[in-house]
């Protein structure tokens, strides 16, 4: 678990580091994430402490969420004064979203399997 | 409060323990009432243990800063689990492969509707310039959300807020707009869900199958991605124009 909790934290610096370095607008650790991945698909196995500890993490994800958003007590009056434009971005764009994404990817898959038949 | 009392609260407010302890008992007790709930998607525990910490924040009249003291260590655990996500898309990635080109165009399609329609709706109704770059990011899962909306010029603390909206929001009408557009298959569903409302609508995929929650975790890792870079470069061309 240590040693796990090690690897990803390593991850996470390597993909701060060449964020800073490169400039680029991309959070550091979606580049850990990244390299991770690519790292995983080199190697061709996962080590089960890193999956045990990775499932574990994420398995909280949702209380990772909670620090973030107590922050709502700062932004009060912006959101209370912006709220029709924030709620009806969130659900209309979110609906859309859903609808979009499902529909192209049957659209897709169905061609796919008509062009092996 | 006595004396007594006070002078305890004063030590404690400038401990980072209790915010910290504040932050695991809140989110505890908000998954007790979730799981009693059968797990209804309005009564989302993250949404609960927020309105439990400010609703005891405001009353003791204690400040985001001090609480933040104690609760980033929680906070700090964002960027290892960001990492974390690469362990279940490798453990997917044959599916991924398989699927690679449906998949690949369903999720540039998804992604780029979520960030746009999510920025021009709030425009079009007049919303602020730091609204608008916090909405961006608004599919994505919070820790790389919050990492967008940084780079952005947005407000990560907001984004936090709206990402969890859209979360509950997309869990609860999942169902029904995918029922009316009659996609039956789990596999679609899932990764539908997953691109739009993240991990909240991931943890909802699972309750439904195995396969809708896999396909889903596989939508909310990829949009991560994709939302990390395309949201930056519309952002760009929005500002070349």
């Amino acid at each position: 678990m240590l040693g796990a909790l090690t690897v990803l934290l390593v991850f996470q610096l390597a993909g701060e580091v060449i964020v800073q370095f490169a400039g680029w607008p991309i959070p550091g650790p979606v580049i850990g994430l990244l390299l991770l991945f690519l790292g995983l698909c080199l190697r061709g196995s996962l080590a089960e402490p890193l999956r045990d500890t990775a499932n574990g993490i994420l398995q909280h994800l949702s209380l990772l969420f909670v620090p973030a958003g107590v922050g709502v007590m700062v932004h009060f009056s912006r959101v209370a004064g912006e709220w029709l434009p924030i709620l009806a971005a969130v659900v209309v764009s979110t609906a859309l979203a859903i609808a979009v994404s499902a529909l192209v990817m049957q659209v897709m898959v169905r061609r796919g399997d008509g062009e092996d038949a | 409060m006595s004396p007594r009392i006070a002078d305890v609260w004063v030590y404690l407010s400038a401990s980072p323990l209790l915010g910290l302890t504040m932050t695991l008992v809140a989110y505890q007790a908000g998954y007790w009432i979730y799981r009693r709930a059968g797990f209804n998607p309005l009564l989302n525990p993250v949404l609960l243990a927020i309105i439990m910490l400010v609703t005891a924040l405001t009353l003791t009249g204690t400040s985001y800063a001090t609480y933040f003291d104690g609760a980033q260590f929680v906070h700090f655990l964002l960027g290892p689990a960001t990492v974390a996500l690469a362990v279940p898309l490798y453990l997917q990635f044959d599916k991924l492969k398989k699927l690679a080109l449906p998949l690949a165009v369903a999720l540039l399609a998804g992604s780029l509707t979520a960030i746009v329609s999510a920025v021009g709706i709030a425009w079009l109704l007049g919303a602020g310039e730091g609204t608008l770059l916090s909405l961006a990011p608004k599919s994505v899962t919070t820790p790389i959300a919050m990492g967008i909306a940084e780079k952005l010029g947005g407000i990560p603390s907001l984004t936090a807020v709206l990402v969890m909206l859209t979360g509950v929001s997309g869990s609860v009408m999942a169902k029904y707009i995918l029922d009316g557009l009659r996609i039956a298959d789990h596999g679609v569903r899932g990764f539908a869900v997953g691109i739009a409302a993240h991990g909240i609508g991931t943890a909802r995929a699972f309750h439904v199958s195995e396969q809708a929650g896999a396909f889903a975790g596989l939508g909310m890792g990829l949009n991560g991605l994709v939302t990390a870079i395309l949201a930056p470069l519309l952002l760009l061309l929005w500002r070349t124009f």
